[in-house]
């Protein structure tokens, strides 16, 4: 049984001239304790469906079921109890607390507004989280701004954990770190998710970070999915040329100074606006046939495309 | 080029234990207090508003310590012909420190400390009904957007197209007409509840503006999702998540406006459609010093240096607040 299953998940923000199709049409499953990587580009849609997913954004089409409840459009009181199972950590620890609020009082806050007294004190319970995410706990009583951004980060992932979620939607929470506190906060996500049985939706465009991380990806592109499967699938055999293309952009030091095997994508992201027809990405494709302009390849076995790595 | 023994030298390491200064942080507000603390202006025009709200406080006790009232008239001070104050400086001596009124005698000086404090309660109060109702509108304005962000704006719009002096000359006479005959006295509290409204009416608008425009750079932060994917509702995102986050700008806005409405309320007074003259008032009593600019220029001196005084220093303190608030601003 899944935990989360999304089908035909769509999003369009209206625009001046049109429609911007931020998402079009998404489909997978996340299990209870998994953790499912969202990769690709920036403006492919990947923090949109992150957002739909905790609900802070309407879907304009589809279905988010969440334990075999649809709550795509759950109102306000009825998503109440649900909130509490799905948390988002956001991308920048700068902005995402409160610069007037202690810590404790940020980390609190799920807590108060869902009325909750822990036993032994919403304190005690603040504390304990504190310690989970290797903070002091004694430092209840400071200001964000006295803290470093792998430690602001770590507030934000102890203010989700606050109410035991099932799921947590994780929207590139180190993109915004330096590497070297991106390996802690990586490694701190992923002790909790073994410890506490967390599943993670991993939204990310750093491969390296999703490979440690995830134990599934999905590759996305202009709004759609166009590779899903188990980690090492993807990284060892990817099938889709975009996949391929984008594991050959990681550097390799083994391989310093050969430029064999590298595949350079030309041109731009097409606009979401106005997407290409049929497959999104034969414009940039090198394999690009007819067929790829006129049918849409649908997302069969994992892959979404006319001509995968490996078939012919 | 080598480098000089002293640059090799391990430095003695200050930060090497860091001495742990307790455990309580120091909050936004906290640090804005000492950046106050340090700025002389802001205590210099803190002190002298210190000073002066003390002085409108405490305005009955200086009149018992003094021995005259507001509204005793001492004629045997005054000449005959023309009812000018004997003596030099418009009457100044040991019992009427800055004088007597010319015309009717009265102490200058008491008529002042209750005048202040007409002006201030009526600043204060114009500026915290104008702050609530501004605050509120602007907090709204700016988070629900759509139709109700449009209808407050096309008030707000509105509100600052009116002309307030010709508005305010127009509404006061008809406001007093249509609760009280033209023989009956009007009483003071109502004169001065017409007047809050009116500076409330108009006052709300800038303040709206400035909050809505706040809220509107802050809705889309993410410790603003983050509440609303907890399951926060409205009220806690308006005022547990946004609005500590606007006491700077509210402050500010709030200690400028404090010495607009004192001139505000001295001007409507002068014109004669504030406080009327047997109440102490700055206005007023500027009013009735015009008549005697020539004989007896010292009665308009005292009433207004206080209130030059009284303005600046809120200005003076608005400003600082500003920069103690925002450091980063620079003016």
């Amino acid at each position: 049984m899944s935990l989360l299953a999304v089908e035909g998940l769509t999003k369009h923000f209206p625009a001046r001239g049109g429609v911007v199709r931020a998402v079009d049409g998404l489909d997978f499953t996340v299990r209870a304790g998994e953790t499912l990587g969202l990769v690709g580009e920036s403006g492919c849609g990947k923090t949109t469906t992150g957002r739909m997913l905790v609900r802070l954004l309407e879907p304009t089409g589809g279905r988010i079921v969440f334990e075999d409840r649809d709550i795509t459009h759950l109102g306000g009181r009825a998503m109440r109890p649900l909130r509490q199972e799905l948390q988002i950590i956001f991308q920048d620890p700068y902005a995402s607390l409160n610069p007037r609020h202690t810590v404790g009082r940020i980390v609190a806050m799920p807590l108060t507004v869902n009325g909750i007294r822990p036993p032994g004190g919403v304190k005690k319970r603040v504390q304990e989280l504190l310690e989970l995410v290797g903070l002091n706990p004694e430092h209840y009583n400071r200001y964000p701004h006295e803290f470093s951004g792998g430690q602001r980060q770590r507030v934000g992932i102890a203010r989700a954990l606050a109410l035991r979620p099932k799921l947590i939607v994780a929207d590139e929470p180190v993109s915004a770190l330096d590497v070297s506190i991106q390996a802690q906060v990586i490694n701190l996500l992923r002790q909790l998710q073994r410890d506490l049985g967390l599943a993670f939706v991993f939204i990310a465009h750093d491969l390296a970070v999703v490979r440690h991380f995830c134990q599934r990806v999905a590759v996305m592109y202009l709004g759609r999915i166009v590779e899903i499967g188990e980690r090492d699938e993807i990284y060892e055999r990817p099938r889709h040329p975009y996949t391929r293309a984008l594991l050959s952009a990681i550097p390799n030091v083994a391989k310093l100074g050969e430029s064999e095997g590298r595949i350079r994508l030309s041109g731009d992201v097409p606009t979401p606006m106005n997407p290409p027809s049929g497959c999104r990405f034969r414009t940039r494709c090198w394999k690009a046939q007819d067929v790829c302009a006129t049918e849409e390849p649908p997302l069969t076995g994992g892959v979404a495309c006319h001509f995968p790595e490996g078939a012919s | 080029m080598s480098l000089s023994p002293e640059v090799l030298e391990p430095v003695p390491v200050a930060d090497a234990a860091p001495v742990e200064k307790g455990v309580v942080g120091r909050s936004p507000g906290q640090l804005a207090w000492t950046r106050l603390r340090r700025d002389r202006t802001a205590m210099i025009s803190g002190c002298t508003l210190l000073l002066l709200m003390l002085v409108a406080l405490a305005a009955p006790l200086i009149e018992v310590l003094y021995g005259v009232g507001p509204h005793d008239e001492f004629k045997e001070l005054l000449t005959r012909r023309g009812a000018i104050p004997l003596g030099y400086a418009g009457g100044v001596s040991a019992d009427h420190w800055f004088g007597i009124e010319p015309g009717t005698g009265r102490d200058i000086f008491i008529r002042m400390v209750y005048g202040l404090r007409t002006s201030i309660f009526i600043a204060l109060a114009s500026a915290l009904v104008t702050a609530g109702i501004g605050v509120t509108a602007g907090i709204l304005a700016g988070y629900l957007g759509g139709w109700v962000d449009t209808v407050i704006s096309w008030i707000t719009d509105f509100a600052l197209a009116l002309p307030f002096l010709i508005f305010a000359l127009a509404i006061m006479r008809p406001v007093e007409m249509r609760f009280y005959g033209p023989r009956d006295e009007v009483p003071v509290w109502f004169r001065v509840t017409v007047l809050i409204a009116i500076f409330a009416a108009f006052g709300w608008t800038s303040t709206a503006r400035l909050v809505r425009g706040q809220v509107i750079s802050l809705r889309e932060r993410e410790f603003i999702e983050a509440a609303r994917a907890s399951g926060a509702g409205l009220g806690h995102i308006l005022f547990r998540q946004l609005l500590p986050n606007l006491w700077a700008p509210i402050l500010v806005s709030f200690s400028l406006a404090v010495p607009a409405y004192v001139t505000g309320e001295a001007a409507l007074s002068f014109l004669g459609i504030g406080i009327v003259d047997p109440t102490p008032d700055f206005g007023a009593m500027i009013f009735r010093s015009i008549a005697y600019l020539q004989t007896d220029p010292a009665y308009v001196f005292f009433p207004g240096i206080t209130i030059f005084a009284l303005v600046l220093a809120f200005n003076l303190f608005g400003d600082a607040l500003r920069d103690a608030l925002d450091p980063k601003s620079s003016r």
